[in-house]
């Protein structure tokens, strides 16, 4: 029975590396360290010695890591990244997922396959969590732009919630825009006129 | 007739300009293409982005399909350089404290004479010298290592040249982490607005004919869609033609400075691209013919020579066999694409493959396809040369 793996997780949001923690315990026994300050990234992981380090792609101290790939000397473990020597499926699907995984040269595919299955999993959901938090701050915004649209067309012209709406609805049809676009070009003419 | 959509991953820089403009000011378009283009956080990720297929071509630092050709660093698909976007544009800077330092000496920062920057440089430093560069494989790290090694600074021996993303560059130098970097614009010009540091010198100081990026794309998608390549390589060529003309960069520091590109102040911008840095507190300026190139002296080819230096370069560096390396390298930059793209267009082509670099103190008329085409300076600042011709 060989030692378990031991795992760095580069990642600066405590609850996003908890969960990775959580998914990554439940793929195995491991050995997972959590690196949140990415400020002398490449000694702390040279300190650590890990076999396998996690990073999510968006995070630019990933190049960082590129540099751990060139260690050369006898004592160095070399890390490869793991696209360079894993099936293109499950490559691609890392890559797809948003994560970068650094792997300790030598170390068996089949030891690694679990750990990268459950941080794919896990990413990808970060992923689809990320998009859909964008989404829901665009719509926040565009909802708050509507409303003082209407509010400005109900005072200048005297006229109710909904008639102002339907104002607002039926220029953008006439002119092939969003309702959105065109409460936002009212909100800045009447900020320009103000 | 509906437009072809081509997906282009890029780093938010100012050298990123050929891409951004070619699809801004049309000349995508006039291909029926679209530029699809998608910012990345990283080079790494760049080079992944491109190898599996995500974006079909990419802004590239000049180095990166070279190592991968050899083998070093995150060895994905094979890649191939069928333009250059754009000749120099690098910065070295140096912390406050260094700054100083060098003051005290006397050193006047002309920031045009790569000797007595650097020969100041190394006796200014406490102890060993540290270094951030954006990536392993970069023109930044090349020309430091050649810079230094000539200046009798033998690297990696007696310097620390490491990998720090340009966005952490203040906090790396904040923490003491590093002492100077190099790094492409407008992260120096930022350096010096919030107080970071100051500038040295440019990069063109050491190489004046420097290939910085590259426009990189898989070598089979090369194969698979050489037509709909040929359209990308006019567009770029194009765009970098208008780049080419003084009158089109303030423009071009508008268009750069847009949220969905740099996000930054365009008069940030427009110091690189006019080559007016502003390189301490007081608001120094100086001017640097040159900065940065994206048309002028066929910035735009592709030279195999080129290639090859780099090549060199690494194998030297990492151990490699050379006349392997530079066999390899070569064949990563490819003039016989470019060439063939811009066959029937006014493009005034080389006659040549590879030429020498270096040794070229002044511009100098070439043989072409049509007969005009001039060669600006190409020298190191030591006056080495290198001939692909020799050994």
């Amino acid at each position: 029975m060989s030692a378990p793996l031991s795992i760095i997780v580069v990642e600066t949001d405590r609850t996003r590396a908890q969960l990775i923690v959580d998914s990554l315990r439940q793929a195995g026994d491991f050995d997972i360290y959590i690196i949140a300050e990415v400020t002398g990234l490449a000694r702390q992981i040279q300190a650590r010695n890990p076999d396998i380090v996690l990073i999510d792609i968006e995070n630019p101290s990933r190049d960082t890591m590129e540099e751990l790939t060139l260690a050369s000397g006898p004592l160095d473990r070399p890390v490869a990244m793991f696209v360079d020597r894993s099936d293109e499926g499950l490559s691609a699907a890392a890559i797809e997922a948003g994560v970068s995984a650094y792997i300790v040269d030598g170390l068996h595919s089949n030891r690694v396959k679990p750990i990268l299955d459950a941080a794919i999993a896990r990413f990808r959901m970060f992923q689809r969590m990320r998009t859909e938090l964008a989404e829901t701050k665009k719509a926040l915004e565009e909802r708050k732009v509507i409303d003082r649209a209407k509010g400005m067309l109900m005072r200048a012209k005297g006229i109710g919630e909904d008639e102002a709406y339907a104002l607002l609805r039926k220029t953008a049809m006439d002119q092939g825009r969003r309702v959105a676009d065109v409460a936002q070009a009212l909100v800045t003419a009447a900020g320009l006129l103000a | 007739m509906r437009a072809v959509t081509v997906s282009v991953g890029f780093i938010p820089l100012v050298d990123a300009a050929p891409l951004i403009v070619a699809q801004e000011m049309g000349f995508a378009a006039e291909e029926g293409i679209n530029l699809a283009l998608k910012p990345a956080p990283s080079w790494s990720s760049l080079r992944d982005m491109l190898s599996f297929g995500q974006v079909e071509a990419a802004h590239m630092l000049s180095p990166i399909p070279v190592a991968t050709a050899l083998g070093l660093g995150g060895a994905g698909a094979k890649l191939s350089a069928v333009s250059v976007l754009s000749v120099n544009g690098n910065v070295i800077g140096v912390s406050n404290a260094l700054a100083a330092r060098l003051h005290d000496q006397g050193h006047d920062f002309g920031f045009n004479d790569a000797y007595k920057a650097g020969t100041a440089l190394i006796g200014a430093a406490k102890g060993r010298l540290r270094i951030g560069v954006p990536f392993p494989f970069s023109m930044h790290a090349e020309l430091l290592y050649y810079w230094l090694s000539a200046l009798g600074l033998p690297a990696p021996q007696s310097v620390d040249i490491h990998t720090v993303p340009p966005p952490l560059m203040a906090d790396a130098m904040e923490a003491g982490d590093i002492d100077a970097f190099c790094v492409g614009e407008p992260w120096g010009s930022q350096a010096v607005d919030t107080g970071v540091g100051q500038l040295l010198l440019p990069g063109s100081a050491i190489w004046s004919c420097a290939p910085e990026k590259v426009l990189a794309v898989r070598s089979d998608w090369a194969e698979q869609e050489s037509a709909l390549m040929g359209r990308l390589i006019r567009a770029v060529w194009r765009a970098g033609r208008w780049l080419g003309e003084p009158d089109s960069r303030m423009l071009t520091s508008e268009l750069l400075s847009r949220p969905e590109y740099l996000d930054l102040p365009s008069d940030m911008l427009e110091r690189a691209l006019m080559g007016r840095l502003v390189i301490g507190p007081a608001g120094e300026e100086r001017h640097v013919d040159g900065f940065v190139e994206f048309f002028k002296g066929a910035a735009t080819f592709p030279w195999r020579s080129q290639a090859e230096w780099i090549g060199m370069q690494l194998a030297t560096r990492m151990g490699l066999d050379q006349a392997m390396a530079r066999n390899v390298a070569g064949g990563v930059f490819r003039s016989d694409i470019h060439c063939q793209a811009l066959a029937g267009t006014t493009a005034d082509l080389p006659g040549a493959s590879s030429k020498v670099e270096g040794g070229l103190e002044a511009p100098m008329a070439v043989a072409s396809e049509a007969g005009h085409l001039i060669l600006g300076q190409n020298r190191f600042f030591d006056g080495r040369v290198f001939d692909p011709k020799g050994d």
